[in-house]
């Protein structure tokens, strides 16, 4: 019992991590945001709008990664395959934005695509239609990748696949996907994608402060999101989760449907992967097939074991860091990059198993038992001398 | 008409008796190449015509010669030259004794010119000699070239040629084109249908093209009756024709998918580990035989037989380093060994890229893969895929031999059936991991060199392969090796019969959406191992 408490109580010296980290977070977003638009651009302090849209960019990663972490860290599903929800749902916000060209594009066809009277088009397709109202292409954002990884999931953890064979199918998911975005007769534009996007719900997407307002939107969903998974993770609802993760066989026997449980889940984490692709579209400006490349997905998959799985924070910090890396590394030596990632998928997984967080955790714990355990050996030297 | 009639009666004559008046044509031969050099344009046909009828042995590569344009003479003394031009340089040769010589100036020399009249009648006079000539393969080709321009005098010729040919190409083609003439041109209609009749077993061109001519044109309504017949009879035999063709096909994709799985199959069996650098030993296999004819440029139709156990060694030395650098310490974690094999696919990639840099290279093809094996008309396997898919099951039944026969077989089974057991009687499971792996990606290797002769080398090559091998893998059963024959081909079949159907790109998504739901349905593939060893 005394050792029960002992635990209970070193949790909470922990303490939870959602306080700080979302000040910290929405802190450096409002100071960025700050820098850009009313600090004078001669001044040392200034952030430049590129730096905003990495920012922006960095984030909604952070949010694909958490995306990853929920199902992966905390419910140990490795999902090969999250990068098809993220272009889903950046194919939804695209389409948006494409039809908000409306007569601006090069062939100024009011109502179709510029790449659909490229190929000769002359209606829209059936699932174009609404994508010009924000509230119905947001929907769909939830709505395709959650309706994919339900139908997906619900057929997978139904019939008790797991481990490697789920990863391998969620993989070839992907590739499937990018293979069929890749036809031009999807209506998805093809190779090139969806892109030339002008402007969001009125505002410029070339405007600062429609830049600057997209990373701050980032940055409150990321926050909002990361509570909400927290909250989510140590209800009762979570502890199921981890439960099934260490012992999947045990918790059905204790009558759990944990099949039900997974798809939630994964649902769940889906429309996250969604809701992150939606924030990166308009922020990037394009959206195209190669989102879909099985390498994306497992890039994802590297960021959040570089940050630590199961911690939610882990996967912000790895997605940050590594994506950080890539942008200096490809601007130092273009080539060297895949040797980095490569390198850092076989480090992490032999020296890190639990990532950052976990070498953080390490280290909290051994500072603190080193604190404990200093005081006696001190009492027993004075004893002695 | 009836000159030709009468040239051919000379001719034939000539060829029945050759040694009667040997002498007497050298010399008008001679004399006949002579006339030859002073002949102009329009005077020229004559005298090849008489130089036809001499019979010559020569008579074929001089007409080829003058076909070409090459044939020429020297102003001094009229001797013929072929000059022909081999890299942009022109080699001198004398005609008539072979011999080469010096370049001569271009004042020199004159040419024999031709126009078109002539150029048609030294086709078909080349055409005639063929006939005659002694190779059956040239004397076939010969009478093809006449299918559609057969006249009554050459029809009579090639029905008394008949009665002589014993080689049955020849006969069939010689068969073909008398039933092409007689269906065109005979007097009653009862032959006509008669030939029709013959014709609607060929499936050369030339005759369905002769039948949809009957079939729209004739005369008689018999005869177009029987044509439309004769065509419905052929499109069902080149429907047929074209559904074995996909079927070859779907089995050489099926043979590649096999070579590029199986070893896939082993590691993966035995240690239930993933390996996403798979592809990159495949990758390997065909980058090695790639530096294997650099090394050996004179010996392409060799360096094959080089090339094979090269790749072995090279992708099995790989994989046996990744198994005991990175895989060994990840033991029991099947996740994190899959990402760390990916990591290690990428560095490998990487290092092609920049030892060889991102552009596909080509790897030469040895003489006897390429050309294929015309069956008939319609269908021809070509060789260097022929050759692959039984290289593909020779492969695979070697590996089968190891995998039953020898004592490596014998732990690599126990191994994958009871870890713990195994090593409690004594065996060294480390070892035989690291052997695993290496005869897998082994194996791998050596389908990289199939893979060269069908593709271009590179980096991204084992990238395209990787989901298709553990799709495989997946659909026949895990540690099953008859299981990922039967799911390489039953993939590769699959998905080329239902190309020309939906498409390359959709045939491949339908391909693994049925994986996919067919996992849902089978989780432990078409041949599930059975029994505790399946836990």
């Amino acid at each position: 019992m005394s050792l029960l408490t002992t635990f209970m109580s070193r949790r909470n010296s922990l303490g939870s991590p959602v306080l700080p980290f979302v000040t910290i977070l929405m802190t450096l977003t409002v100071l960025a945001a700050i820098g850009n638009l009313w600090i004078p651009a001669d001044s040392a302090l200034h952030v430049s709008t590129y730096t905003i849209t990495l920012l922006g960019k960095y984030l909604s990663f952070a949010m694909l990664a958490l995306a990853v972490d929920i199902v992966w860290g905390y419910c140990g599903i490795l999902s090969l395959g999250h990068g098809a929800f993220f272009a889903l749902g950046g194919y939804a916000m695209g389409m948006y934005l494409m039809r908000q060209i409306g007569s601006r594009g090069v062939y100024g066809d009011p109502i179709l695509p510029d790449f659909m009277v490229f190929l000769d088009w002359d209606v829209l397709p059936w699932y174009w239609l609404g994508m010009d109202q924000f509230w119905f292409a947001m929907l769909m954002v939830l709505l395709v990748p959650g309706l994919l990884a339900f139908v997906f999931g619900w057929l997978a953890f139904h019939s008790r696949v797991t481990g490697v064979y789920l990863s391998i199918i969620t993989q070839a998911l992907t590739y499937a996907l990018m293979l069929a975005f890749f036809r031009n007769e999807m209506g998805f534009g093809g190779n090139n994608g969806l892109t030339d996007f002008k402007d969001l719900l009125g505002f410029s997407l070339q405007a600062d402060t429609t830049r600057v307002a997209l990373l701050l939107c980032t940055a409150g969903l990321l926050a909002a999101i990361f509570m909400f998974s927290h909250w989510v993770l140590k209800s009762r609802f979570g502890k199921v989760i981890e439960a099934i993760r260490d012992g999947e066989p045990r918790v059905r026997f204790l009558g759990y449907r944990t099949d039900r449980y997974k798809v939630a889940l994964f649902v769940y984490s889906a429309m996250i992967a969604g809701i992150a692709g939606a924030l990166y579209v308009p922020q990037v400006g394009i959206i195209n097939p190669g989102e879909f490349a099985p390498l994306n997905s497992i890039e994802i998959v590297v960021w959040v074991a570089v940050g630590g799985r199961g911690t939610l924070y882990g996967a912000v910090i790895g997605a940050l860091l590594v994506n950080y890396a890539k942008t200096r590394f490809t601007a130092l030596m273009p080539d060297g990059w895949l040797f980095m990632l490569g390198a850092l998928f076989v480090l992490v997984t032999l020296f890190l198993p639990k990532g950052l967080a976990g070498v953080y955790g390490q280290l909290i714990t051994s500072w603190k038992r080193g604190r404990n355990r200093d005081e006696p050996p001190q009492r027993n030297q004075e004893a002695t001398s | 008409m009836k000159q030709a009639l009468l040239m051919f009666g000379c001719w034939l004559a000539l060829w029945s008796t050759p040694t009667v008046a040997e002498t007497d044509t050298t010399s008008s031969y001679d004399d006949l190449l002579m006339a030859l050099t002073e002949a102009d344009l329009n005077a020229t046909q004559p005298i090849l015509e008489k130089i036809e009828a001499t019979g010559h042995p020569e008579v074929l590569s001089l007409f080829q010669t003058l076909l070409d344009g090459n044939l020429h003479f020297r102003k001094a003394d009229q001797v013929l030259l072929s000059i022909v031009d081999v890299n942009g340089t022109d080699q001198y040769t004398e005609f008539q004794s072979g011999t080469a010589i010096e370049p001569l100036g271009r004042r020199d020399v004159s040419k024999i010119r031709v126009n078109n009249n002539l150029r048609n009648f030294l086709s078909s006079a080349i055409g005639r000699l063929q006939l005659r000539s002694s190779e059956p393969d040239l004397r076939s080709a010969a009478v093809l070239s006449l299918l559609t321009t057969l006249d009554a005098a050459t029809a009579d010729d090639l029905a008394e040629l008949r009665r002589e040919e014993s080689n049955r190409t020849v006969l069939s083609s010689i068969d073909l084109a008398l039933a092409m003439y007689s269906a065109r041109s005979a007097n009653t209609v009862a032959a006509q249908i008669t030939a029709i009749d013959t014709l609607s077993d060929r499936l050369q061109p030339e005759a369905r093209n002769l039948l949809f001519d009957l079939e729209r044109n004739a005369d008689n309504p018999a005869v177009r009756e029987a044509a439309t017949a004769a065509l419905k009879k052929i499109d069902g035999k080149v429907t047929f024709y074209g559904y074995v063709d996909q079927l070859f096909f779907g089995l050489s994709l099926g043979s590649v998918l096999l070579l590029a799985a199986i070893g896939l199959a082993i590691t993966f069996g035995v240690m239930g580990v993933i390996n996403m650098a798979h592809g990159e030993m495949l990758m390997l296999g065909a980058y090695t035989t790639y530096v294997v004819q650099l090394l050996m440029p004179g010996f392409i139709n060799y360096s094959l037989w080089v090339a094979i156990p090269a790749a072995f060694i090279v992708a099995g030395l790989f994989g046996i380093l990744i198994e005991r650098c990175v895989i060994r310490f990840l033991h029991g974690r099947p996740l994190e060994t899959l990402l760390a094999t990916f990591g290690i696919s990428l560095i490998l990639q990487q290092l092609v890229r920049t030892v060889f840099s991102p552009l596909n290279r080509r790897v030469a093809a040895p003489d006897w893969m390429s050309g294929s094996l015309e069956i008939n008309p319609v269908l021809s396997l070509t060789y260097n895929r022929l050759t692959i898919l039984i290289f593909a099951l020779i492969v695979f039944v070697a590996l089968l031999v190891i995998m039953k026969k020898t004592a490596l077989g014998l732990y690599v089974r126990a191994v994958s059936q009871n870890r713990d057991m195994a090593k409690a009687m004594g065996i060294k499971t480390d070892r035989v991991d690291a052997l695993t792996f290496g005869l897998g990606s082994g194996i791998a290797g050596i389908g990289g060199v199939a893979l060269s002769q069908l593709t271009n080398v590179g980096p991204n090559l084992g990238q395209a392969y990787i989901i298709d091998s553990f799709m495989v893998v997946v659909f026949g059963g895990v540690g099953n090796l008859l299981g990922t024959l039967v799911a390489a081909f039953t993939l590769g079949i699959a998905n080329k019969f239902l190309e020309p159907v939906t498409g390359t790109v959709l045939a491949s998504i339908l391909v693994l959406v049925f994986i996919i739901l067919f996992i849902q349905k089978r989780p432990k593939g078409l041949f599930p191992q059975r029994g505790r060893a399946a836990e």
